[in-house]
């Protein structure tokens, strides 16, 4: 009983300890000229399916839930956004050459036709995330048009 | 000269539209197969033949990718993989400051976007699918990349109209006779030769 009491205390000081070491936050406030929205004249409805069900891993700009400041959950997240942006990331669509664009483009069809996108073990947490059917042919319409 | 050029495409012209594919193990509907034709036809009526300039500088990737070819053709991901590995570090030691002044940027942005394709396909070994997606995508880059650096040998870009929902699929070859990458054992004869890339 004791040694539990112990090890209790010694996890709730590690755990506090965390907390002074936040994760870097995700959160440019501006828009860039480069964002796939500006670059493309997206419409309304598609910019809302890629806000709610893209952005948050695939943009500079996340919209963090409470519990992403609470370590180690906010380091976490920092590693799968850095991974997630690095794959493919919104906010500098229109920097990319032509050729990545066309690229990232097709990927993004397949992936979203595949049920891949967004991640399942993302949505399972964040169910405004998940896609309707009528989401998903919305979007892979509107990725199709972009295609040369 | 220019008369054997006319014979020779007309020639090749005729070989497109009439060629015989075997598709006896595919067993799919009357509709696909005339479908499939039209577009193979509209397809081999532009078959060509460009010719680049003889350079070892791209022989790395070129191999590399072939092998990669290869192991698809063979329905093994965890060849794919490896090859994709190999032809991603091709990739990387490849010298761009060796190639023409006005060519480094195009150069630099197909290597970019194929690195990237062969880092997917080295990083998904167990999902063949996937790996065919990027490696179709990464034939393009291939083609556009030895038509820029030169190749030290023949290469044959071939089209496959199935892949993709019909919406076709290209690949490079060292050979002309169609093995394809796409469905493997599935259909390894479907598709034909869209272009042939010489070498000067």
């Amino acid at each position: 009983m004791k040694l539990l009491k112990i090890i209790g205390l010694v996890l709730l000081v590690v755990l506090v300890g965390l907390q002074f070491f936040p994760a870097r936050s995700n959160r440019s406030t501006a828009i860039p000229s480069s964002d796939f929205v500006k670059t493309y004249k997206v419409p309304e409805q598609v910019t809302q399916i890629l806000h709610t069900a893209c952005y948050n891993c695939h943009s500079n700009s996340t919209n963090y839930p409470w519990y992403s400041r609470v370590q180690p959950v906010g380091w976490y997240l920092e590693n799968h956004i850095d991974n997630g942006k690095e794959e493919l990331n919104f906010s500098e669509f229109g920097s990319y050459s032509g050729r990545k664009q066309q690229s990232k483009l097709t990927s993004m069809i397949s992936q979203v036709e595949d049920d891949k996108m967004p991640l399942p073990s993302y949505t399972f947490i964040h169910r405004e995330a998940r896609l309707s059917a009528e989401d998903k042919n919305n979007l892979v319409d509107y990725l199709k048009t972009l295609k040369e | 000269m220019k008369k054997t050029i006319i014979l020779l495409s007309l020639a090749l012209v005729s070989w497109g539209a009439f060629a015989q594919h075997d598709h006896s193990k595919m067993g799919h509907s009357t509709e696909g197969h005339s479908n499939m034709d039209s577009k193979m036809e509209n397809k081999t009526m532009v078959q060509s033949s460009v010719n680049v300039e003889r350079s070892k500088s791209a022989t790395a990737i070129i191999d590399n990718y072939l092998a990669l070819k290869d192991a698809l053709v063979a329905d093994n991901s965890t060849k794919a993989a490896s090859s994709g590995e190999k032809l991603f570090d091709a990739f990387e030691k490849f010298d761009i400051s060796a190639q023409a002044k006005s060519q480094q940027k195009e150069l630099a942005e197909i290597i970019e976007v194929a690195s990237e394709h062969a880092e997917h396909i080295s990083e998904n070994s167990g999902s063949i699918d996937h790996q065919r997606e990027h490696f179709e995508m990464l034939s393009k880059d291939i083609r556009d990349l030895t038509l820029i650096t030169g190749s030290d040998r023949t290469l044959y870009q071939a089209f496959c109209p199935m892949y993709n929902n019909k919406e076709g699929g290209v690949w490079l070859s060292a050979s002309s006779e169609i093995k394809n990458p796409f469905y493997g054992n599935k259909m390894l004869k479907c598709g034909s030769v869209q272009q042939e890339i010489t070498v000067k």
